[in-house]
């Protein structure tokens, strides 16, 4: 019981940005091509160095050390782009760490999807066979549990249909029993307890509960704190790829929210890249959920707070907030000259606040324009004063989260069906809705 | 509470099997033992190319019987009026039995040369040794072979009784070699599938060269042109190229005429085993962080 499970050492991870060398024969040709006119030391002209490569790196994980004992069940948090995904990649082997080493002593199955490698033409039955082979069971083993994948998926009269006829959330209920039912001494799980419906995301909980139960362990990485507490003792926190913090669940949660509340204060004094006649400057922002108090989430209210400091008392003081996305669209406009609610006089420093019904945004990273007008005057305007990340929330209760590429704003909605032309009955719940599903080719 | 689970464990024996994750060692070792554990999973995969090639169309399997049918007619016609020798064997069961060997080749070849493109997605999300792909596709294909062996015995049969060109050729013992053989194909395909699948990870365009390459390589590997037609003093050059000793010896074994020789035949397996392994070492160079750079 001593010995670790898993034991991580001075893991690191670099990732290579932009073009790593070229990647079809014609761009190495052209390039080969264009070194070859070129002496070596002579200066590179526009073409030629755009076909260099480029050799700028970031670090997704650095030095990054811990082992967990058998039958923990670590949780591990952080923001996003922290490197969590990047460390279950690394320990389920699909990709390897550039250096430092990590060491799994026992059979090591990760759930980085539901439903890897689904086939749609394939009926629920060989699917199971499929899916559970690619997560590492053996054929005997899924004959052993098929009975009670089924019923735990709740598709017994569908089993030999195709699942590319399936509902989505017969798809999705499907593929995590299989995953549910895997033995493995080791399970690494990314953020799967987000599907499915509310009751069914329930059922999976109590099962990862009784995983833990069978001294199996777990590294569970979520964005829910909830379910993160609810299942693990311990957690680890990563940041920008270096580990924060490891200790106690509700220690390291605690301190994950309030680095995220925290973070969320800008100190704009510093800034120079202003315009306006300088007569009164924005010195702090900061936004914050209204609602739960730690992430602003597709369905938070929010809370602006701006500091300004002026040369003298401010006159018909006007204060703007625009949120943009990443393209540069304004999504939002808070403007007190025209919501209202800012007194006509104003003493020489304070601050002002603003809280606003729920933003309704997918989730993503915004931006924040600030300005101060008094009267029609600009006083002071920063671009980019701030960045946000708004983050997932189950808006439908369906566990499906709309994403940012599909669209930049939601709202809850309601679709029944009709009844058809001809009034007949309508047709039977399977849909024909087809889930993406990987494949081998 | 799950018998099952205490049991495994108790055989498995929690500590014996241990992982060790670290940046590029062992240059030189290939897993096999990994793709040993997942046997499972390649019967799974094999039977799942079988499904979904054969269960949902019509036209696929009828494909794999037309296509080496339209060949022969070419190729035929091409003998004809080029006045190429067939070795005295009948036109239509030389180049059957040549396509026999060569279209498994390619077929393996076309399926399995983009491995690691055509699944980037799966193999980000999972992983198992990634060689059961290729090697999986390499197994499904011996249905298309198999499917091809049977028309070729029926043109054989046909042939050999209603034709007077009977006596012109015969298949002998050495037929017996014929999984020997089919097994060699085998080696040679999965190995240069296993390069190129890693080479066109890099190079997405070498895709559309592999098609005309490989159509190249078949008018060099004796399909057409039988190694008895070439100059005596160039016959060497063949051993360049293992696919003619393979050709030569399926239509020595089915045929009982071909130019093939102990040694042609040895150096050819020398050379496809060669590819196998050294394909093995690129190919498992390239998984371990092939999904870094998609």
């Amino acid at each position: 019981m001593s010995r670790p499970i898993i034991e991580v050492s001075h893991l690191s991870k670099r990732y290579t940005l932009g073009s790593i060398g070229a990647t079809t024969i014609r761009d190495e040709w052209a390039r080969l091509w264009s070194n070859l006119w070129r002496p070596p030391d002579g200066k590179a002209d526009g073409a030629s160095a755009r076909l260099e490569p480029e050799t700028k790196s970031f670090w997704a994980l650095r030095d990054i050390s811990f082992s967990v004992l058998p039958g923990e069940i670590v949780g591990l948090v952080g923001r996003n782009g922290a490197g969590k995904s990047t460390l279950l990649k690394i320990l389920s082997r699909i990709t390897e760490p550039s250096s430092g080493q990590a060491v799994l002593r026992g059979r090591v199955t990760s759930l980085l999807e539901v439903g890897t490698g689904f086939h749609p033409d394939l009926p629920g039955r060989e699917n199971i066979y499929l899916n559970g082979a690619m997560l590492g069971m053996k054929t005997a083993e899924i004959n052993r549990k098929f009975d009670e994948i089924v019923e735990f998926a709740e598709i017994r009269d569908f089993i030999d249909t195709p699942v590319k006829r399936y509902s989505s959330g017969m798809y999705v209920r499907l593929a995590f029993a299989v995953a549910a039912h895997l033995e493995p001494e080791i399970l690494l799980v990314d953020e799967v307890l987000a599907v499915g419906d509310a009751a069914f995301q329930k059922k999976c909980l109590g099962k990862m509960g009784d995983v833990a139960k069978q001294g199996r362990t777990v590294l569970l990485v979520s964005h829910n704190m909830a379910s993160i507490l609810a299942l693990c003792e311990r957690a680890v926190l990563l940041g920008e790829g270096k580990l924060l913090d490891d200790g106690p669940a509700g220690d390291v949660v605690q301190k994950y929210l309030q680095a995220m509340a925290s973070k969320e204060v800008v100190d704009l004094r510093s800034r120079q890249d202003r315009q306006g006649d300088g007569e009164a400057r924005l010195t702090s922002f900061r936004i914050e959920s209204e609602d739960s108090g730690d992430l602003i989430r597709s369905t938070s209210r929010i809370r602006l707070t701006l500091g300004y400091n002026g040369s003298r008392p401010l006159k018909f003081a006007r204060f703007m907030v625009a949120i943009h996305d990443f393209r540069n669209t304004a999504i939002f406009l808070f403007d007190s000259g025209a919501a209202g609610g800012v007194p006509e006089q104003m003493p020489r420093e304070g601050f002002v606040t603003c809280v606003t019904d729920p933003i309704n945004l997918t989730p993503g990273r915004c931006y924040v324009n600030l300005a101060i007008f008094r009267g029609n005057s600009m006083s002071d305007h920063i671009e980019h004063a701030a960045t946000f990340d708004v983050e997932a929330d189950d808006v439908y209760g369906t566990g499906k989260v709309p994403q940012r590429e599909e669209a930049l704003c939601l709202l809850r909605q309601k679709w029944s069906f009709l009844g058809s032309e001809d009034d007949s009955p309508a047709e039977p719940k399977i849909s024909s809705e087809t889930p993406a599903a990987a494949g081998v080719r | 509470m799950n018998p099952a689970f205490s049991s495994e464990r108790a055989v498995a024996g929690a500590g014996d099997y241990e992982v060790i994750i670290r940046p590029n060692t062992n240059w030189l070792r290939i897993d096999w033992r990994a793709v040993l554990e997942y046997r499972d999973l390649l019967y799974l995969l094999v039977r799942r190319e079988f499904v979904s090639k054969y269960q949902q169309t019509l036209l696929g399997p009828s494909w794999f019987v037309f296509q080496p049918l339209l060949s022969t007619f070419v190729f035929v016609i091409f003998q004809v009026v080029a006045k190429i020798s067939t070795d005295a064997l009948p036109p239509v069961l030389f180049n059957l039995c040549g396509l026999l060997a060569w279209n498994y080749f390619a077929t393996n070849l076309m399926a399995a040369s983009n491995t690691f493109t055509n699944n980037s997605q799966l193999f980000g999300k999972v992983y198992f040794p990634r060689m059961i792909v290729p090697l999986s596709l390499v197994i499904s294909n011996l249905a298309a072979f198999g499917l091809q062996f049977l028309m070729f015995l029926g043109f054989f049969g046909y042939y050999k009784i209603f034709t007077s060109h009977g006596h012109t050729f015969a298949m002998g013992w050495s037929a017996l070699f014929l999984p020997l053989l089919v097994l060699h194909v085998g080696v040679l395909s999965l190995g240069v599938s296993l390069w190129m699948s890693a080479l066109t990870s890099k190079y997405r365009d070498l895709w559309h060269l592999l098609q005309f390459i490989t159509q190249l390589w078949m008018f060099g590997s004796a399909v057409i042109i039988p190694l008895s037609a070439v100059p005596a003093r160039w016959q060497w050059a063949a051993n360049f190229n293992p696919m003619v000793a393979v050709v030569e010896s399926y239509r020595y074994c089915l045929l009982g005429r071909g130019t093939v020789t102990v040694a042609s035949i040895l150096i050819s397996a020398a050379i496809s085993i060669l590819a196998l392994i050294s394909g093995a070492l690129i190919f498992q160079r390239t998984e371990r962080t092939f999904i870094d750079t998609v």
